[in-house]
C-alpha cells in the first residue's frame, strides 16, 4: 500500500487533544471503537502515564505492551498501549545501537530518568518516535494498524509536543535524535495525520481551541475536526427558552399544573423548580451562543452528548456511534 | 437485608475564618488541570482583600479576559495592584513568568559577564523556557521572594497545570537535585579537568552512559553543557538550599494547603493522593473545596417522582404542560446530578474522614470579572448553613435527601 509519488496518504494517524477537563481519553477511546468497526484494527496509544484508558475499559493497568482492550463490528479490534517513556528510550537503543544489556544498566543507575530530564525534548522525540513506528509498521506489505488514536498531551501543549523538530532544534542540531525527530515529522505533518480538538460549549475551552488551531497551523502541523464533547440538550420547550432565561419564570406559574397531576408538596417545590429551570435555560443559551464561536473556527464540527452516568464501555459505543457518522459524512478533509 | 451503610458527615471548611486570621500567611492552591484552581486562587485573594488583608495572589496561567480584569496585561513578572473600590485591604496581582525568574536569580548570583555568559547559552535557553519542572521550581522560588517582602500579609498561590498535583511539591527538589547533582558534575567531568581522573572513580558503567549519552543526544550538547556548568559553578549548591527553604517554608505554621477538585472520579482521586502526601509531609492543609457542584434549589422532590409527574403532566396537557413537564425533566436530572456528586464527595470523605469540605456550586457562565470572582468568593466564604435550601454549604444533597 505505498502511496503513488504525488498522491496523498490516507489519513491514519488521529491525534486527539484538549483541555483539561474536556474529556479527551473518553473522545480518543470512542474514535479509536469507531475506527475499529467493520473488521479494522487500531492501537489506542496513551501518552500522559495516567491509565486513564484502562479505567475506561474497565481493564488492569496497561503494561508497555499492546493489548486488546474492546472488539467491534465485524471482527475489528482496539489494541491499547500505554507508552511508557524508559521502556521507549530502552527500545530506541537497542533499535539504533543494540544496546539493550547495557539499557538494563543504565535503567538501575536512573541515568534514563536523568537523559530524559536532561534532553527536554527527548521525552516528547521518544513518545512521538513510538507513535511514528506503529502507524508505519508493517507486516507483509500491509498496516499492521489501520489506524492509529493518540490520547495526547492538552492542547496547552500540544504544539511543542507534537513539534519535536522545533523542540530539540535548539539541543541537538545534528546527529541520530535529529534524524528521529526529522522522521517523525515527516509522518506527523503528511495527510496521513490529523490533530482533533476536544472542546466544551465554554469559554475558555473554545478560547484555548482557537489558540492550538492557531499555533498548529502556524507549525504546518494538520487540523482535524473540532469534537464538541458534553454537549445539553434544552429539556425546556424552544418556545419558552427566552422568557425562561430572562428570569421571567415563577412558582406561581408552576403550581397550577404541578397540583393538577397530584405533584406531593407542590407549593413546597414550585419555587425551587422555578429557579432550576432558569438555571438551565441560561446555561444553555450561554453554550447555543458559543456555537457560533465553534463554527467560525472554520473546522468540520461533530457534538457528543452529555451522559448522565458515568461512562461505560456502552456510552463509549454510543459515542462511537456518533464519530462514525461525522467520519463518513464530512471529515474526509 | 443490611442496613445501609452510615456515611461519617464531612466537617465543613470555613475560608472566611482561614482568610481573615492574621496568622494565616500563605494560601496554596493545588489540585489536578481543569478543576478552577487559578479562579479560586484569585477569588480567595479578592475576599481577603475585602476582609482587610494586604493580598497578593501568584497565577501560573490565567485565562484572557480573568487576566485582563486583573489588569494583567504587562507581563513584567511584577505584582500589580488591582483596583478593588471599597475594600479595606488591598488585592494585588500577577503572573509568572518562569524564564525571567530564573533569569533574575541568575543575575542575582553572578556577575553581569558571567550572566551574559549564562543567557547566551543554548543549554540554558532550553532549560529556563521548557525543562519539565521550571515552572514549579520559579512558582516556589517566586513564592518565596513574595513571602520575604514585608509589602503582603498573604501571599496566595495558584500552582501549575501540571499532570499530577504532585508535580508542585515534587518537582524542585527534581530539578534542584538534577542541578546540583553529581551526575551533571561527572558527565562533564572530562572537559572541565581535561582529564579522565573523575571517570576512572565511577568506573565502566558510568563510561558507558556517557558515551551513549554523547552518541544520543550529540557531543555539541554535552559541550553545552559543560559550558553552563562551569558558568554556572559558584551558583551551584545554592539552587539545592533556596528549593530546600521554599520546600520548608511549606512546612511552617502559617502556610495552608487549599486543594480544589471537581466533582468528578479523576479530579478527586488526584486531590486524594495530595491529602496523603501532604499528610505525609507533615504539611497543612486547610480543606478540599469541590468546584462546580450542582446543588438542587429543593430536594422535596425526588428524581423519580419528577419524573413521574412529568409524564403525569405532559399526559394531562394544557396550556404550559410542555414547560411545567421540562422543569420537572430539569428538576429530576439535576437531582440525579447531584447524587452522583454527592456519593463521589462521601467517597472522599470515607477514605479522609478528617478533610474539610466546602461545594461551590457551577455559576451559568465562566468568570472573568471581578463581579464574578465576587460572587465566587461569596459561595467559599459564607456560612455553612445560609444556603437557604436546608442543604449545608460541606454538601451537594442534605444527609437526609441521600435515600437509596
Amino acid at each position: 500500500m505505498t502511496a503513488a509519488p504525488g498522491e496523498q496518504p490516507p489519513l491514519r494517524c488521529h491525534i486527539v487533544t484538549g483541555k483539561g477537563g474536556t474529556g479527551k481519553t473518553t473522545v480518543a477511546a470512542a474514535l479509536a471503537l469507531s475506527l475499529a468497526a467493520d473488521g479494522r484494527h487500531v492501537l489506542l496509544v496513551e501518552t500522559e502515564g495516567r491509565q486513564g484508558i484502562a479505567q475506561l475499559f474497565d481493564t488492569p493497568p496497561l503494561p508497555y505492551e499492546e493489548r486488546r482492550v474492546a472488539v467491534a463490528r465485524g471482527g475489528g479490534e482496539v489494541k491499547a498501549l500505554a507508552i511508557d517513556v524508559e521502556a521507549a528510550f530502552l527500545e530506541y537503543l537497542e533499535m539504533f545501537y543494540s544496546l539493550k544489556r547495557a539499557g538494563r544498566a543504565l535503567r538501575k543507575m536512573g541515568a534514563v530518568d536523568f537523559a530524559t530530564a536532561i534532553a527536554p525534548g527527548l521525552r516528547d522525540v521518544l513518545l512521538t518516535g513510538k507513535i511514528k513506528e506503529a502507524v508505519t509498521r508493517r507486516r507483509e506489505g500491509r498496516f499492521v494498524y489501520d489506524a492509529v488514536v493518540v490520547d495526547a498531551p492538552p492542547t496547552g501543549r500540544i504544539t511543542r509536543f507534537l513539534n519535536v523538530t522545533g523542540e530539540v532544534a535548539g539541543l541537538a542540531r545534528s546527529g541520530p535524535i535529529k534524524t528521529q525527530s526529522d522522521g517523525v515529522m515527516a509522518v506527523l505533518r503528511s495527510s496521513a495525520t490529523a490533530v482533533h480538538l476536544v472542546t466544551l460549549l465554554e469559554d475558555m475551552p473554545v478560547q484555548e481551541t482557537a489558540d492550538a488551531i492557531a499555533d498548529l497551523t502556524a507549525a504546518g502541523l494538520p487540523v482535524g475536526s473540532v469534537i464538541v464533547n458534553m454537549a445539553t440538550e434544552p429539556l425546556l420547550p424552544a418556545a419558552s427558552l427566552s422568557r425562561t432565561t430572562e428570569g421571567r419564570l415563577t412558582g406561581a406559574d408552576l403550581l397550577p399544573a404541578l397540583t393538577a397531576a397530584g405533584v406531593h408538596g407542590a407549593a413546597e417545590v414550585a419555587d425551587g423548580l422555578a429557579a432550576e429551570a432558569v438555571e438551565h435555560a441560561q446555561r444553555w443559551v450561554a453554550q447555543d451562543a458559543l456555537r457560533g464561536d465553534v463554527e467560525a473556527l472554520g473546522r468540520p464540527v461533530v457534538e457528543l452528548p452529555l451522559s448522565s452516568s458515568p461512562i461505560d464501555l456502552g456510552c463509549l459505543f454510543e459515542l462511537a456511534d456518533r464519530l462514525e457518522d461525522h467520519l463518513q459524512t464530512g471529515v474526509a478533509a | 437485608m443490611t442496613a445501609p451503610r452510615r456515611h461519617a458527615l464531612a466537617p465543613a471548611l470555613d475560608l472566611a475564618a482561614l482568610v481573615a486570621d492574621r496568622d494565616t500567611r500563605i494560601i496554596v492552591c493545588c489540585g489536578s488541570g481543569g478543576v478552577g484552581k487559578t479562579t479560586t486562587s484569585a477569588a480567595l485573594a479578592l475576599a481577603a482583600a475585602e476582609a482587610g488583608r494586604q493580598v497578593v495572589v501568584l497565577t501560573i496561567d490565567p485565562a484572557r479576559r480573568l487576566a485582563q480584569s486583573l489588569g494583567l496585561v504587562e507581563l513584567d513578572n511584577e505584582p500589580r495592584v488591582v483596583e478593588t473600590p471599597g475594600a479595606p485591604g488591598e488585592l494585588s496581582a500577577m503572573m509568572l513568568d518562569m524564564k525571567r525568574t530564573f533569569d533574575d536569580v541568575v543575575s542575582a548570583h553572578s556577575t553581569p559577564e558571567r550572566a551574559e555568559q549564562i543567557f547566551a547559552n543554548p543549554f540554558y535557553q532550553a532549560l529556563s523556557s521548557s525543562f519539565a519542572g521550571t515552572q514549579e521550581y520559579m512558582a516556589m522560588e517566586k513564592l518565596g521572594q513574595l513571602r520575604a517582602s514585608e509589602r503582603w500579609d498573604l501571599v496566595i498561590v495558584d500552582t501549575p497545570p501540571s499532570r499530577s498535583a504532585l508535580d508542585f511539591l515534587d518537582a524542585p527538589n527534581r530539578m534542584s537535585r538534577f542541578l546540583d547533582g553529581t551526575m551533571i558534575r561527572l558527565l562533564t567531568a572530562p572537559a572541565r579537568a581535561g582529564g579522565r581522573a573523575g571517570v576512572r572513580l565511577v568506573g565502566a558503567g558510568f563510561m558507558l552512559f556517557s558515551r551513549i549519552i554523547s552518541k544520543v543526544l550529540g557531543g555539541q550538547l554535552l559541550n553545552d553543557i559543560s559550558a553552563f556548568v562551569s558558568a554556572l559553578d559558584t551558583m551551584f549548591g545554592g539552587f539545592r538550599e533556596r528549593a530546600t527553604a521554599t520546600y520548608e517554608l511549606l512546612r511552617q505554621p502559617g502556610t495552608s494547603f487549599v486543594v480544589v477538585a471537581a466533582p468528578e472520579p479523576d479530579a478527586l482521586r488526584e486531590a486524594s493522593y495530595f491529602v496523603d502526601r501532604l499528610s505525609s509531609e507533615g504539611m497543612p492543609l486547610a480543606g478540599l473545596v469541590i468546584n462546580r457542584t450542582h446543588p438542587p434549589a429543593t430536594t422535596a422532590l425526588s428524581a423519580t417522582r419528577a419524573e413521574a409527574a412529568a409524564e403525569a403532566v405532559a399526559e394531562t396537557g394544557g396550556k404550559g404542560a410542555k414547560l411545567v413537564a421540562g422543569a420537572l425533566r430539569v428538576h429530576a436530572e439535576r437531582m440525579t446530578v447531584a447524587t452522583r456528586e454527592q456519593r463521589l464527595a462521601d467517597r472522599f470523605t470515607s477514605a479522609h474522614p478528617e478533610v474539610r469540605v466546602r461545594t461551590v456550586p457551577a455559576a451559568a457562565g465562566d468568570v472573568h470579572d471581578l463581579d464574578g470572582l465576587r460572587v465566587m468568593g461569596e459561595a467559599l466564604l459564607a456560612h455553612e448553613d445560609d444556603t437557604g435550601t436546608g442543604t449545608p454549604r460541606s454538601r451537594v444533597l442534605p444527609a437526609r435527601a441521600q435515600a437509596v
